[in-house]
């Protein structure tokens, strides 16, 4: 009772001369126009949906024509893993570290924007984005490669999408407040590719070096992949350790990048 | 009329220091509702932390910054306020009426978009995106911006920077327009002329201080300079060597002289030169009393050395 109490007087306090509805109206307003100008923007969106779609037809549709059911659905979540990522890295990574370098952080500090609405707003974008890569590589999947999935199977497997960018937001984040401007791509890159390819989705986990599958655990893409195999009846391994581990990795990356980002603007 | 309450932002005693480097050495700042105050200075003069300060951006080292009695860290202050920078670098493929939508959103109790597009002379850009205006049309979109929310108080930053002629004067008519309406504007410049045809109060700054601060008629009477061009050939060290002489240059054919006796420093230059032609005989502008006042500055801080 009392939380509750505590928490909706501090909310009208919170909001000043301003009624809620209007309150939530500038976080719709803020999601929409960040989702409605990374749409818009084919810098951003044809290399979040070129490169996962490319790499899936070729490697995992072209390349594995005799292959069997269980490869092509392996396949398919190893690509849309991949697929996530980049959303979250790049849609959060380059364009803190763009917007920080090219005063529009700055601005939006100086208006009132509500608390939290810019981080909210692009943290939305990503998941939109990452919905869309997973329901083009589902299609490409299910159309091309003739993968064999249960409507509720592809449902959960949207969902680990949808969610799982959000370690990877996290990071993009991080990696946002340490560089500033152009030099943020490149340094996405480097994290992004080799992350990639050290977790698993490029290549099976058992055809890569011991060394390597021994400290794919480090990686977050690791992990999502793991939930992705569950959400596809693959693997019944231990899907809440694996969640949990993202969870962790979300909540360490946001908070050393909110303080970054609280005492250096 | 009531003076402490009429004040819609204060800094002071306001202090800021970068490392080893003090920014802001103590500054007195106060602005009052309805009006129009210019703060002028050279680069590194400390405008821009002063502006900081007042936006909560930054947070003083010593002294305070206040915004409508509050600090200017609370989103209630702000929700007060209207802003334009000179470097936001906007969305460039929203279109302009898509960031009016999204800027109003912020505010209680926003112009609609028609009035602010009007207000700002962007009503035939509404649906053009953002990046493909060119440098003017995109800060008469900024100035919409700031003045969307309905604030009482608007900042803006070095405004008029790209603009030719003709919008700058709009952009002149449109602030006008906003004091007329009670709102409160503080603006930075590097046109004198635009603090001279604005302000109704100037504060000059200089090296993290407060060099100056009263109406520009009151910012003239500190230098009673008074400026003499004409066509002449007489030597420029010449002139400058008579008593009274506060400055002489030459321009081509053309001399400049300084001076604060300028009736008798004439006769002089009559007698000396009877050729003389195109003679003009002008008060001191802004400009000058401003170079007057950096310059005072400059050579205090070498005679200090």
């Amino acid at each position: 009772m009392n939380a509750v109490s505590i928490a909706t007087s501090a909310s009208v306090s919170h909001a000043g001369g301003m009624g809620f509805r209007r309150v939530l109206g500038a976080y719709l307003a803020e999601t929409r126009s960040e989702c409605l100008r990374y749409m818009r923007n084919p810098g951003f969106m044809l290399p979040i949906t070129l490169f996962p779609t490319v790499f899936y037809l070729l490697f995992g549709i072209v390349m594995n024509k005799a292959a069997g059911m269980d490869v092509a659905r392996y396949l398919l979540v190893s690509y849309g893993v991949f697929g996530v990522m980049s959303p979250g890295l790049f849609g959060f990574g380059v364009s803190l570290a763009l917007e920080r370098d090219g005063g529009l952080l700055t601005y939006k500090r100086a208006l009132p924007m509500p608390p939290g609405a810019y981080l909210l707003g692009k943290m939305l974008m990503a998941m939109l984005a990452a919905a869309m890569v997973i329901l083009l590589l589902l299609a490409m999947g299910i159309g091309m490669g003739h993968v064999t999935i249960t409507a509720r199977q592809a449902g959960l497997l949207l969902l680990v999408g949808v969610l799982g960018v959000l370690p990877f937001c996290a990071l993009g984040m991080l990696v946002g407040t340490l560089i500033k401007g152009q030099g943020a791509p490149g340094v996405l890159n480097l994290i992004y590719l080799p992350m990639s390819l050290l977790s698993g989705l490029w290549v099976p986990m058992n055809e890569l070096p011991k060394a390597l599958q021994q400290i794919a655990p480090v990686w977050p893409s690791y992990h999502l992949h793991e939930v992705g195999l569950v959400a596809l009846d693959m693997d019944h391994g231990h899907v809440m350790e694996h969640v949990a581990i993202l969870i962790g990795f979300t909540v360490v990356f946001l908070l050393i990048a909110a303080r970054r980002l609280r005492r250096y603007g | 009329m009531n003076a402490t309450s009429d004040v819609v932002a204060r800094l002071s005693g306001a202090v800021k220091r970068y490392g080893q480097l003090t920014a802001l050495g103590g500054v007195d700042l106060v602005l009052r509702r309805g009006e129009l105050l210019a703060v002028l200075g050279p680069n590194g003069a400390g405008k821009s932390t002063s502006i900081s300060l007042l936006l909560g951006l930054i947070r003083p080292d010593g002294g305070r910054a206040e915004l409508f009695g509050r600090d200017p860290q609370e989103i209630e202050a702000r929700r007060r306020i209207g802003v334009m920078l000179q470097s936001a670098m906007l969305p460039t493929t929203l279109r302009v009426g898509e960031l009016l939508r999204l800027i109003a959103s912020y505010y209680p109790d926003p112009r609609s978009l028609e009035e602010s597009a009007a207000l700002a002379g962007v009503g035939d850009l509404l649906q053009r995106p953002y990046g493909k205006l060119s440098g003017g049309q995109q800060r008469r979109v900024q100035f919409a911006l700031a003045l969307c929310g309905r604030p009482e108080l608007v900042f803006l930053d070095e405004p008029t920077v790209g603009m030719d002629i003709d919008a700058r004067r709009k952009l002149w008519d449109a602030m006008c327009a906003l004091v007329a309406e009670g709102c409160s504007v503080v603006l930075t410049t590097h046109y004198l002329e635009e603090a001279e045809a604005l302000a109704q109060r100037v504060v000059v700054m200089g090296k993290g201080r407060v060099l100056s601060e009263g109406s520009v008629d009151a910012l003239r009477a500190q230098v009673p300079l008074t400026r003499i061009r004409c066509v002449s050939d007489l030597d420029a060290a010449m002139v400058a060597g008579w008593p009274q002489v506060a400055s002489a240059e030459r321009e081509g054919t053309r001399l400049r002289i300084g001076t604060p006796d300028a009736e008798n420093v004439l006769r002089r230059l009559l007698y000396a030169d009877a050729a003389l032609s195109e003679l003009e005989v002008q008060r001191a502008g802004l400009a000058d009393v401003f170079t007057e006042l950096t310059r005072e500055e400059s050579t205090l801080n070498q005679e200090a050395a």
